[in-house]
This record gives C-alpha cells, sequence and structure tokens, in this order.
C-alpha cells in the first residue's frame, strides 16, 4: 500500500463508524502512544519513571482526542501519520512545560543576571573583558524595553525559563512570547547600536 | 569570533523568521518535504533561531523516521 494509500485508508476507517472505525483508533493511539514514549524519553527534563510514562499516556490521549476533532482540517499534504505524530509531540512539550514549575530553578520575576554571560556564551575567563557590554545589555533591558517585554525576556532569555513553562505558566501561546521576546531583542540591540555599543552591521540577520 | 559578534549573534532577530504559529502548522509537511528549506525558507529561519520548536522538529522527524 502506498503512503496515500494509506493515508486515504486511515481517513475511511476513522470517518466510519463500527468495528473499522475502533480498530483504527486503537492502533492509531498505538501509534501516537510510542511516539510521546519515545519523545519523553529523547527530551530533557527533570521528570523521570512512572511520571514520565504517565505524560506519555496523557500525551497520546489529548493528541488521539484533537486528531479526531481535527480530522477534517486534514488536507492530505503529508502522511497522515505524519499529520498524526506533530499532535503526539506538540502534546508532549505542552506536558513538559507544566512540569517545570512543579521545582523551578528560579522563580518567574527573579533575574538571575550572574548567568548572563554563560547564555550568551561568553567563557567565564573572558567576562571581565565583556563587562561593558554586559552592562549596557542590563541597562538596555531596564530603558528601553516595556514591563512586559522586561518579564518575558528576562524569564526566557537571561534565566532560561523554557518557553513552553511560560505558556503553562501565563496560558499564552509560544507564538506569542516568542514574538515578544524576539522584538525585546530588536530594540536591546537598535540601544546597543545607538550607544556605540555595537556596530550597525547586518549579519544576515537583523 | 569579536566580543561584538558573540553579543550581535545574541541579540539577532531574522525578519524572515515566521514564528511559532507558522511554522508548527507546516511542521508535518516541513519534515516531509525534500526541498524544506527552500519551499520554506521562514520556517527554516525560525527552527534554527527557536529552541522548543526545534525540538518539536526533531522529535517529529524521529517520529517519521522510525516508521520509514
Amino acid at each position: 500500500m502506498s503512503s496515500d494509500e494509506s493515508s486515504a485508508q486511515w481517513l475511511r476507517d476513522l470517518a466510519g463508524g463500527g468495528p473499522e472505525y475502533a480498530a483504527a483508533v486503537r492502533r492509531l493511539h498505538e501509534l501516537l502512544l510510542r511516539t510521546a514514549l519515545y519523545e519523553v524519553r529523547r527530551r530533557p527534563t527533570t521528570v523521570s519513571g512512572p511520571e514520565l510514562t504517565d505524560i506519555a499516556h496523557q500525551a497520546a490521549s489529548d493528541a488521539m482526542l484533537a486528531i479526531i476533532r481535527k480530522l477534517p482540517e486534514f488536507r492530505g499534504e503529508s502522511r497522515f501519520t505524519t499529520w498524526a505524530y506533530k499532535f503526539a509531540v506538540l502534546e508532549v512539550s505542552n506536558k513538559l512545560g507544566r512540569h517545570y514549575w512543579r521545582n523551578p530553578p528560579v522563580r518567574l520575576g527573579d533575574a538571575d543576571w550572574d548567568s548572563l554571560p554563560d547564555r550568551i556564551g561568553i567563557e567565564p575567563d573572558a567576562q571581565a573583558e565583556y563587562a561593558e557590554l554586559l552592562d549596557a545589555i542590563r541597562q538596555a533591558v531596564r530603558t528601553e524595553l516595556t514591563d512586559h517585554q522586561r518579564r518575558l525576556f528576562v524569564a526566557v532569555v537571561v534565566n532560561g525559563v523554557p518557553l513552553d513553562a511560560l505558556v503553562a505558566e501565563l496560558g499564552v501561546s509560544r507564538n506569542t512570547i516568542y514574538k515578544v521576546v524576539f522584538d525585546a531583542r530588536r530594540k536591546i540591540r537598535a540601544a546597543l547600536v545607538a550607544n556605540g555599543y555595537l556596530d550597525d552591521i547586518a549579519v544576515g540577520r537583523s | 569570533m569579536s566580543n561584538q559578534d558573540i553579543v550581535r549573534q545574541f541579540l539577532a532577530t531574522d525578519p524572515r523568521d515566521v514564528g511559532c504559529d507558522e511554522a508548527m502548522e507546516v511542521l508535518h509537511i516541513y519534515v516531509e518535504a525534500a526541498d524544506a528549506e527552500l519551499r520554506f525558507p521562514g520556517v527554516a529561519v525560525h527552527l534554527a533561531a527557536c529552541g522548543p520548536c526545534s525540538e518539536d522538529f526533531h522529535g517529529l522527524l524521529a517520529a517519521v523516521t522510525r516508521d520509514a
């Protein structure tokens, strides 16, 4: 059976009723669970043991519900199973993000500025050399960003809080947080250029 | 790499970056496409810049690779 025939078969079985539907749901759930189990073990996380297995089971079940609900949106632009696996992968991200707050290394709102050189990728023995630039970044964070931008920039970039953990904590989308941090980076960079700390050179990105 | 280059890279943003929503919307197509970076350049830029979306991409890639 070609991949397209296989996708069409999945759609037929899941759209109908009766034993074909029940068997397809069972088969698909097995595939989603296999994907979720692999995924929770592949990702770096502090969760382990039965709890990790439980997260995978929850992710597979929630992915299954989402797939059935969104089945009419599948347009055949990929194999059906690829489209379906995406739901399992995204559910794992979502659920692991929620677990971050059970034992967070820093609280939301605190700023771990001592970690900034490490986040930027500056070696410990070179940090004195960067002191002026680091101060300029801290100053730009204080003066150039809105409260909202500052809060999210500090959380994501300075403190290293995972985006999906913030999604769970703040109840906003990953895209919303990403865009806020994106704009914050742009504003800080513009301030550093305006104040002579950085040359205004395009390096593939702007 | 100079001090300036390291900080510039740290603060880099690319206007072609489509963001998380658009990248996730087409991730299942992107992961199967032989010419994904040409067909979806803004998604390629995003996946290079966004850690969580890149993680999702690699998770999906691993899943479809196991099926192959």
